[in-house]
């Protein structure tokens, strides 16, 4: 499941902040911001592709680049949001996030 | 203010008048009043005139009293009462009362350094027959435009780069380091035009043509020297106020009626208090509105016309409004802009000629004259907060400093530190306040085109920059060095003529500009950055010297720059469809494949995110208006012989 999210995330950002250039060249660990690929409208763009695309809710003290200035900080804050909803609800049944759990 | 335009031929052929008919041609809007000509074997001049002084006498081109000094003269000369009486007492004898004549005097008195006693905004040539000199000149800030073209039969130059491309056999090609420079600045670096083999006379100089040779030089500088702080914040304020009444006094003189624009803004209230304060007759004074309240400022504007009892007129604008009227708007900018800003300013000058007038005076030049721009805040936050790297506190000022702004508003002080983070490298930088917009515009090339790309790979457009910088520039606190920058090149580059000059005169109007004179910019040059922004309060020491001459809401209001929609301009609606057809075309993957300057995958992946509703950053919506105002210069100005298209309606 996490090789799914990781394809999303990733077709997600070369369509929408690379306009489909330089897709092979995009590392895991690269930096959207170091790289130029986030600006501030970015991130909040980010946001609601997270919260529409994985259905979670993106909490205002979660928006730092520790979680979300990468694809793997992307997918490492993913899993966390999934498992906190576990915790909080082991019933829960979230769309797309659930089989990974 | 008028069109003006000349050949001086090299090979002795003489100019052809019908050949001087067709370019001047090219410049009817700026001049609809009337058409001349002068010529003397190879070097040939026209005129398009617009009456404002002496509406009998001031025919065009003109000359002196042997008919041995010629003139084709753009803008107004506002000290030319002052200069003419003195003239008079030298023994020249006038026929007009224009101040045209009066330039004609002063060159014969004190040649080219005649322009060091001018106080207003001109572009001129000069025919010394005796001499055999051509002189060219353009007045200090660039608020009237001169372009030319050195080819190899002569040399050509015009108001507008349009009459010269009406030169025969003209080359029409994109200067690709230009357009890196536009998509780094917002700007082209002069002499640099979007144009190969077309330049532009920078503000502040002169051009000499003599002999087959061509000198061109700088006759004015703006020299930041604070050390004079022996003057207290009272008697600044006060002498600040004294210098822009005369330059708003000066600036009435006319024959036919002045008005005013009345943005809501504190720079074009304190311009209309000044009128009031002078003229005592009813002022008419315009305005945009818009529908989207985003942009619109429309309480501003009436409480300001209220106060000030103006007869207050206004243009409603719409995101289709920009969108129709896009095609005309680049047809007179003659440059590819990132923002669609200038549109509105297009319908306004509409508006102003409807009402039967020529002549605006509006309150450019204070934003960066006196330190009013939020460039000049982020700067000041970014450096206090560089101080201390570690703080949290420190970046929240950011949020203070763009309210209007939703994204920034909802970032988290991590994210907000990420963003305005200053690397080491950018504290030691010239360009130290200008690099967050800079980079940001340069990210836009993405968008370029394999070719293009692989052209501009060795191309670095600071190092330009950086070749121009006056000698003095490092030795001017932070402070001074973006106010430089800002005067230099935004001004004369973008305010003055994309959004000014070429907005107003698309429809025959005026603009003038009392912050702009020479005495005010000097003045200000020397105030202390300390009294521009106090903390962070822009334009405080104006706000001082204004006093209760504009209302207490006006003076306290937070700064608000003016800006339009753009992606909205084009795209919107319910369905989010495309608004206008020739987007639809020349976005089209086919046209970008031949017209070669973008990439059509990237701007087909953009256009779809338009479609989508998904644009809303300022870099998608920058990029959005560069490639299509890029393509309408190509469409117009390249591909088309005579250019313009026809689907614009607003003209």
């Amino acid at each position: 499941m996490e090789q799914q999210h990781e394809r999303e995330l990733r077709q997600y950002v070369i369509d929408n902040f690379l306009f489909g250039q330089g897709g092979s060249e995009l590392k895991n660990d690269d930096s959207f911001m170091e790289r130029g690929i986030v600006d501030s409208t970015g991130v909040l763009e980010l946001v609601a592709f997270l919260e529409e695309q994985f259905q979670v809710k993106v909490e205002d003290e979660d928006l730092i680049p520790a979680n979300l200035d990468s694809i793997n900080n992307l997918l490492l804050y993913l899993k966390k949001k999934q498992q906190s909803l576990k915790k909080r609800n082991p019933f829960i049944r979230v769309e797309g996030l659930a089989e990974s759990a | 203010m008028c069109g003006i335009l000349g050949v001086q031929l090299l090979n002795g052929e003489r100019v052809d008048r019908t050949l001087l008919n067709t370019m001047i041609g090219q410049l009817h809007h700026r001049g609809p009043d009337a058409t001349g000509f002068y010529i003397d074997g190879p070097v040939g001049f026209a005129h398009a005139r617009l009456s404002i002084i002496d509406l009998n006498g001031g025919h065009q081109p003109m000359h002196n009293e042997d008919q041995t000094v010629w003139i084709t003269f753009n803008g107004e000369i506002f000290n030319y009462i002052e200069l003419r009486n003195d003239l008079i007492q030298k023994g020249h004898r006038f026929r007009t009362q224009s101040d045209t004549e009066v330039i004609i005097h002063l060159y014969e008195e004190k040649g080219e350094d005649c322009v060091q006693y001018l106080n207003g905004q001109w572009a001129f040539a000069i025919w010394d027959k005796k001499r055999d000199k051509l002189f060219m000149s353009r007045d200090r800030l660039g608020v009237r435009p001169l372009f030319y073209s050195l080819t190899t039969r002569g040399l050509l130059f015009g108001s507008e780069i349009k009459s010269l491309l009406a030169y025969p056999g003209l080359t029409r090609e994109i200067d690709l380091q230009a357009l890196d420079q536009l998509f780094t600045f917002w700007v082209t670096l002069p002499p640099r035009t979007i144009f190969k083999g077309i330049s532009e006379l920078p503000p502040g100089h002169s051009l000499v043509s003599e002999r087959g040779q061509v000198t061109i030089r700088s006759y004015w500088n703006i020299e930041y020297n604070s050390s004079n702080d022996s003057m207290s914040e009272q008697e600044t304020a006060a002498t600040l106020l004294e210098l822009l009444t005369d330059a708003t006094k000066i600036r009435l003189r006319s024959d036919v009626p002045v008005g005013a624009y009345l943005s809501g803004g504190l720079d074009s209230t304190v311009i209309t208090a000044l009128i009031k304060k002078t003229s005592v007759s009813r002022l008419k004074t315009f305005s945009i509105s818009f529908e989207d309240k985003e942009f619109d400022e429309r309480g501003y504007q009436q409480e300001a016309s209220s106060f000030l009892q103006t007869d207050h007129h206004e243009v409603r604008c719409s995101a289709q409004d920009i969108g129709r009227v896009f095609p005309d708007v680049i047809w007179h900018t003659e440059k590819p802009i990132l923002r669609t800003a200038p549109a509105p300013l297009f319908l306004l000058s509409k508006l102003v000629r409807e009402q039967g007038y020529k002549v605006v005076l509006t309150g450019e030049g204070s934003d960066e004259m006196l330190g009013g721009y939020d460039i000049f805040k982020e700067a000041k936050i970014r450096k206090f907060w560089a101080a201390f790297p570690e703080s949290k506190i420190r970046p929240l000022l950011l949020k203070r400093l763009y309210p209007y702004l939703e994204n920034i508003q909802a970032q988290s002080p991590a994210y907000l530190k990420a963003f305005f983070h200053v690397r080491r490298e950018d504290r030691l930088s010239p360009f130290f306040s200008h690099l967050p917009r800079w980079e940001l515009t340069s990210k836009l090339k993405m968008f370029f085109s394999e070719d293009v790309k692989s052209e501009l790979k060795e191309s670095h457009a600071y190092d330009e920059l950086r070749e121009l910088l006056p000698s003095n520039y490092s030795k001017w606190d932070g402070f001074s060095q973006a106010q430089f920058l800002e005067t230099m090149y935004l001004l004369p580059g973008y305010i003055l003529s994309s959004q000014g000059d070429r907005m107003a005169m698309a429809h025959s109007v005026e603009g003038r500009f009392p912050f702009l004179d020479h005495r005010v910019v000097e003045f200000a040059a020397k105030i202390p950055p300390a009294m521009k922004m106090k903390v962070l309060n822009e334009k405080y020491i104006l706000k001082q010297a204004v006093g209760d001459l504009v209302p207490v809401s006006i003076k306290k209001r937070p700064k608000q720059p003016y800006r339009a929609p753009d992606i909205k301009s084009f795209i919107g609606g319910d369905t989010n469809a495309v608004r206008h057809e020739y987007v639809e075309e020349l976005l089209s993957a086919d046209r970008i494949q031949k017209d070669g300057i973008f990439n059509p995958n990237t701007v087909q992946s953009l256009l779809e995110k338009a479609r989508k509703g998904r644009a809303i950053g300022v870099k998608d919506n920058m990029a959005f208006v560069g490639i299509l105002s890029t393509q309408l210069i190509v469409d117009q100005f390249i591909n088309r012989v005579i250019g313009r298209r026809q689907d614009g309606t607003a003209a």
